[in-house]
């Protein structure tokens, strides 16, 4: 049978492919254009090749940054992913609470990024806020705008508080899909509630824990607004995350070209990491 | 191994059953001897997998006792119970070796190795799983994974009684066959007490010795596949097994013979009718309808070539009859009659065979 060519169809693809070209591939090309190249004012470009990005992999500041950030998300995901999951599997499976639970569990992640942030600013100030004040009345030296490790203990409570539903909502749907005759199996088999955990629950919850773990890495990692309202970055520069540093780069020192090419080092880590993450909890699938 | 009685076991799913319907079990006692091998059948719905974890002891009966060889067990939780059970859909373990979801009841007993090693590789043979041992069991097909529950099964020496919840669900149907003539020499050489639930009425009738019929959350008839067959005591047991399955048609009874639409029609049992009324019906498969020169005059309403015979439907008096003719016998073209081999045929009163 002949197969009829028509070139006509690919009208049919041209939306897609603009829509796409203008929420991703422009943008992401003016932000390679201004990393090869340095700009002054009136609009003049001239060609500096990968000076900016040497100069930002060599950079001391881009390094604590970075350093920062790699803390900050792998604390992240240390306290989110068990205690989601834990949540999860406390959460009941039938009953009028099933409800209750996943409300309350979703409330958190209704709020705006900017709300959060504002919520926590005002709880952890140490006059008039519930855990700043409750802090200090229980004797610990707490005051998120002057001491560091104040301010960390006050992001990674917030993010917990934000996002650890976002796990548990996800773990959740993955245990609800287990069939009963899963569990009767173990049952009947003599299985211990650990290892039923072990080798009914986890195995099946590998594909939802390996996407919560792809979501938290990727947006703790992006981590922005909420942190800016509540510390700004500071004190001094103790919570500069990646992009906060990032943002005082490109707006604040209007350094065009070295903050483009930080973004691109910035997008290329994320991409890379989520890859190899993939990549590797998926390898005994494809086999 | 254990003989295994239910002692007028009821249950409800609903919290305060008060209809009839709120029962899922409405009533029912059975006695499973020791090594024999039983099937439940019985349409969707009809209760039998409830039976089947009310024996495993997975549910709690509402009402009633189980008894394992004599002991009460109704309140024993299934590890207990010492039983096994394999699923519809097969259950592995995804993450573990063949070898280690053979061993997994074992390891949970805290058997020793060495005898674990040693059951599992017993068991293996018979299955014959021996060959992948190694290999993970999340990449076997689903008659192998259906083997791997029911090797977990069998892999405790001490199991009371190894359960089968429509095993043969997802296997493709080249294999039922096989897997199904395994289990059979399963039992003959383990001689396990062996309950197989299903709604097929082919592997209930070659897997088990005695096959209970069950509709309704009620026992309809307990006995081997010919005597279903050959004397079924209840008109839907006549009409759930054989295909097609026997003919019920309404009839009256005066002077201890029925009449089938103003035909007299012989049979087993009419003389035993007490005139207390009832709605009445003769039972008879289409087996034991033939053609004769005089009797019930039908016409032919269609054939259906079925290969080696052919299902002829005939009608009387707008009442449908089966009937098989196997393919060298003619069907005479006009002044037709049919008549009912009378050692077969019966009379039911309310659905129940009159004794």
């Amino acid at each position: 049978m002949r197969k009829s060519v028509n070139q006509k169809a690919w009208w049919f693809v041209v939306p897609v492919v603009v829509l796409v070209a203008f929420n991703a591939i422009i943008p992401l090309m003016t932000v390679v254009n201004y990393s090869v190249q340095e700009s002054f004012g009136g609009n003049q470009f001239f060609w500096s090749g990968m000076r900016w990005f040497e100069e930002v992999l060599r950079a001391e500041r881009f390094h604590s940054a970075l350093l920062r950030q790699s803390m900050f998300t792998g604390a992240i995901l240390v306290i989110e992913v068990p205690l989601g999951l834990a949540i999860a599997l406390s959460m009941p499976r039938k009953g009028p609470w099933v409800s209750v639970c996943l409300v309350l569990m979703a409330l958190p992640l209704l709020i705006p990024w900017n709300v959060v942030g504002a919520m926590w600013n005002i709880m952890a100030l140490p006059d008039i806020g519930l855990l700043g004040r409750g802090m200090n009345a229980l004797g610990f030296e707490y005051n998120y705008t002057r001491e560091p490790i104040a301010a960390w203990f006050t992001i990674l409570l917030m993010d917990v508080w934000h996002w650890t539903s976002l796990v548990t909502l996800l773990c959740y749907a993955g245990l609800v899909s287990i069939p009963d005759p899963y569990y009767q199996a173990a049952k009947i088999d003599g299985a211990r509630p650990w290892a039923v955990f072990r080798f009914i629950q986890l195995p099946k919850l590998k594909y939802v824990l390996t996407i919560a773990i792809l979501l938290r890495f990727m947006d703790s990692f992006m981590i922005y607004t909420e942190v800016v309202v509540v510390t700004g970055g500071g004190p001094g520069s103790s919570t500069t995350f990646l992009s906060i540093d990032l943002v005082k780069t490109a707006l604040g020192q209007f350094d065009l070209g070295p903050a483009a090419a930080m973004s691109l080092i910035y997008f290329l880590i994320i991409l890379l990491f989520s890859w190899l993450f993939y990549t590797l909890m998926m390898r005994n699938e494809a086999r | 191994m254990a003989g295994i009685s239910l002692q007028g076991i009821r249950h409800s799913y609903l919290p305060n059953p008060a209809a009839p319907d709120d029962w899922a079990i409405k009533r029912l006692s059975l006695e499973a001897g020791d090594g024999s091998a039983y099937a439940l059948l019985g349409p969707s719905g009809c209760g039998k997998t409830t039976m089947l974890n009310i024996i495993s002891g997975l549910l709690r009966p509402t009402e009633g006792q189980i008894f394992f060889d004599g002991l009460d067990v109704t309140e024993a939780t299934p590890e207990s119970r010492n039983i096994a059970q394999v699923f519809q859909f097969p259950v592995i373990y995804d993450t573990m070796t063949v070898f280690d979801n053979l061993a997994f009841p074992l390891r949970n007993r805290r058997v020793s190795e060495p005898d674990v090693k040693r059951r599992v590789h017993e068991i293996a043979d018979m299955l014959e799983l021996a060959g992948m041992l190694r290999q993970r069991a999340s990449g076997l097909t689903a008659d192998g994974k259906q083997k791997i529950s029911l090797g977990r099964g069998l892999v405790r020496s001490d199991v009371n009684v190894i359960m089968f919840d429509e095993p043969l669900t997802v296997i493709d149907p080249h294999l039922k066959w096989e897997l199904r003539s395994k289990l059979k020499e399963l039992h003959h050489k383990i001689g396990r007490t062996m309950i197989y639930v299903t709604h097929d009425q082919t592997e209930a009738l070659t897997f088990a010795d005695r096959v209970v019929v069950m509709n309704e959350g009620e026992i309809v008839q307990i006995g081997t596949p010919v005597e279903l067959f050959e004397r079924p005591n209840h008109t839907f047991v006549g009409h759930f097994i054989g295909s097609p399955g026997m003919n019920v048609l309404p009839c009256e009874v005066a002077d201890g013979k029925a009449r089938f639409a103003g035909v007299p029609v012989d049979s087993t049992n009419a003389a035993a009718y007490r005139g207390d009324g009832g709605r009445l019906e003769l039972g008879v498969r289409p087996e034991f309808v033939r053609f004769t020169e005089t009797g019930i005059p039908v016409e032919v309403v269609k054939i259906l070539d079925a290969g080696r015979y052919r299902i002829v439907e005939a009608s009387h008096a707008g009442h449908p009859i089966k009937m098989l003719i196997s393919e060298d016998k003619p069907i005479p073209a006009n002044g037709i009659h049919v008549s009912f081999d009378a050692d077969r045929t019966r009379l039911y009163r309310d659905g129940w065979m009159v004794e």
